[in-house]
């Protein structure tokens, strides 16, 4: 089957949720028999572009237009689906972002196609259905989805499929369709970036802090042991929503969900709902006073004890592992 | 200013999900069902929005009669009236699809949803609804104001967010930040009983898609404890061992 990536990028650049979505792509093409094309929307340089071929791609289309350098859900949604008639694809696949998740659905019923969002693993093919693994209830579960439609739009989560690089080259074409002056609807006023943050829904680290931190003054500790692992920062529910920490911080069932290759729970108990958002990390480290914390049970590696002991330590034992290497 | 708010009916956030015996179907006896966490938000902003007389705010759902107590529930936080769609919410495509048909009668101005709902997570119905419906459409946003027909919203993006400005009609899905969730008082309990609720039948859907099966997460292994006194054992592991760092 002829797969279509859609290329995310943010300010020209393309981000690891980026080049996995194309590597999990390639495999689907080679899987099914196709060809991959990718598409990008926006203004990004030749060189950037053609790193893609590495990935598997035969073919990047690109969309440069003044009006589409912000990010217009409708306009997008429209051209990948024109991408996806121009080059005959039966699947069409997207990072599962922030982005991705108000494109897919768009971009799933103009082609007639069902989806599924936020895939795991690759599809199984059995000549005409895809069957896609995902999380369902919250990360308490997974659901394995049957693609029945002629096309079939796929979402990957981040995180969940390595980078392959193939050695490959792609051509790369201008493709000429434009949006319905329609679709332009919404405005871009602004955008506000933390920029020396890692973003907490891609990390492959995370350092967490819940309430027995006891109040905001004490997360220096935290964000120097994270900036030193090169890890995101999260917290608990309670701890947002006190203020102690923004929103977008929040881990868990009614917050973000996580699947970094290491989560550090620290002064976190371990609610069901805390629990739904990370289940889906490879390693999880709990540091937490009490030895009946709920969240020991789900730990790979723990430390019973007060945080603003151990957590001074730890910084101190990452800087001597640091010093060594 | 005419709101819509799509609301799910989804098990209670404590719930251990369990599954029958082959796998196939959620197992329902003694979940508790509450209304689905984010389209709280969303119904709490949209009430705040219309206070004062300034327009009305009508929540719609697709399920069974069985949903009808958290359809009340709505009701008594502040929605003016309902609609219930008589079916099973077989998955979002179909469940946009019922709503679509909703909303092209009803003129409103905006409709929101939750982000995603907490059971099947989708993360599909609202975007999935504004193209049926042909509207701008923003997804997880963390702000919503409006001035006139204009409305400002933050919409969350990695690492930050994008301030955006959308004229009505559009769809929004809601994310934590939108609003404070409102807890019913007694009027609006009582008040509640005699609200209008519409019961319609469902419109015939193609199927796309179908669950074939669920999974539970693999179990872990015990958790390896490390004393306090040895607190560099823990960064050693994890570097040599578990290979993470
Ligand atoms: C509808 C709903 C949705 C929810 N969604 C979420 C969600 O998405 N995410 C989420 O996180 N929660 C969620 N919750 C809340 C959840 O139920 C818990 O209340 C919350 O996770 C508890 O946060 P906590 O572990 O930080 O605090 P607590 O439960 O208060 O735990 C603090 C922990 O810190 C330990 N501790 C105290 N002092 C120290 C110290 N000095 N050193 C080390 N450890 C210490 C304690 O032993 C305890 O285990 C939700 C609840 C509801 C009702
Ligand atoms: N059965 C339903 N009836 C009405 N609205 C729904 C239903 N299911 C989902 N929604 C809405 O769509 C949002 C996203 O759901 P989902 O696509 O299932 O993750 C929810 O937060 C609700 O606002």
């Amino acid at each position: 089957m002829n797969v279509l990536v859609y290329l995310e990028n943010i300010e020209g650049k393309f981000k690891k949720s980026t080049y996995e979505v194309v590597s999990y792509a390639a495999a689907i093409a080679k899987q099914t028999g196709g060809t991959l094309t990718a598409v990008s929307i926006g203004n990004v340089a030749e060189s950037t572009l053609a790193e893609i071929g590495k990935y598997g791609a035969t073919k990047i289309l690109t969309i440069q237009q003044d009006n589409l350098n912000s990010f217009v859900n409708q306009a997008y949604a429209s051209l990948i689906a024109k991408a996806a008639n121009s080059v005959n694809a039966t699947v069409v696949v997207l990072s599962n972002t922030f982005t991705g998740k108000g494109l897919a659905p768009r971009v799933a019923v103009k082609l007639n196609a069902g989806l599924v969002d936020g895939a795991l693993e690759l599809p199984t093919f059995d000549g005409t259905n895809m069957t896609v693994k995902r999380g369902a209830f919250s990360g308490k579960a997974f659901a394995n989805v049957n693609l029945t439609s002629a096309i079939k739009v796929i979402t990957l989560s981040p995180n969940a499929y390595q980078i392959n690089d193939l050695g490959t080259s792609a051509s790369i074409e201008a493709f000429s369709e434009t949006a319905n002056a329609n679709d332009f609807k919404t405005i871009v006023k602004e955008i506000i970036r933390a920029s020396d943050k890692i973003s907490l829904p891609e990390a492959e680290l995370v350092v967490s802090g819940g309430r027995g931190l006891k109040g905001p003054e004490n997360w220096a500790m935290i964000e120097e042991l994270a900036s030193l692992l090169g890890a995101a920062t999260g917290c608990s529910k309670p701890v947002s929503d006190s203020g102690w920490r923004p929103h977008e911080e929040h881990v868990g069932q009614t917050g973000i969900a996580v699947a970094p290759n290491l989560y550090i729970a620290i002064g976190i108990s371990g609610a069901i709902q805390h629990l739904a958002g990370v289940s889906s990390s490879k390693v999880i480290v709990v540091i937490n006073k009490d030895p009946e914390a709920p969240f020991f049970k789900v730990a790979d590696y723990g430390i019973v004890g007060d945080a603003f002991e151990v957590v001074p330590q730890l910084i101190e034992a990452v800087k001597a592992l640091k010093a060594q290497a | 200013m005419k709101i819509l708010v799509c609301i799910s009916n989804v098990p209670d956030t404590t719930t251990k999900i369990t599954f029958n015996s082959n796998n196939t179907e959620f197992n329902q006896s003694g979940v508790q069902f509450i209304l689905n966490p984010y389209d709280e938000l969303a119904l709490s902003r949209a009430i705040e929005l219309t206070e004062g007389g300034n327009g009305s705010v009508t929540v719609v759902n697709v399920g069974m009669a069985d949903t009808e107590p958290t359809i009340r529930k709505a009701l008594a936080i502040g929605a003016d009236d309902a609609i219930r769609v008589n079916a099973t919410p077989l998955n979002s495509f179909f469940v946009a699809s019922q709503i679509a048909a909703i909303a092209k009668e009803g003129n409103y101005d905006l409709i929101l949803t939750g982000r995603e709902s907490i059971d099947y997570n989708g993360a599909q119905t609202g975007a999935m609804l504004a193209e049926m419906l042909d509207i701008p459409s923003i997804s997880i946003i963390k702000k919503l104001d409006v001035s006139g027909n204009t409305a400002t919203v933050a919409r969350e993006i990695e690492g930050g967010k994008e301030m955006i400005t959308v004229d009505f009609p559009f769809l929004a899905t809601v994310a934590e930040g939108v609003a404070e969730p409102k807890i019913p008082n007694m009027r609006g309990i009582m008040s509640a009983r005699t609200k209008p609720l519409q019961v319609v039948e469902p419109i015939a859907v193609a199927s796309l898609s179908n669950i074939t099966s669920f999974e539970m997460p693999a179990a872990r292994s015990a958790v390896k404890l490390i004393a306090t006194d040895n607190v560099s054992a823990l960064i050693d592991a994890l570097h040599s061992e578990a290979k993470v760092i």
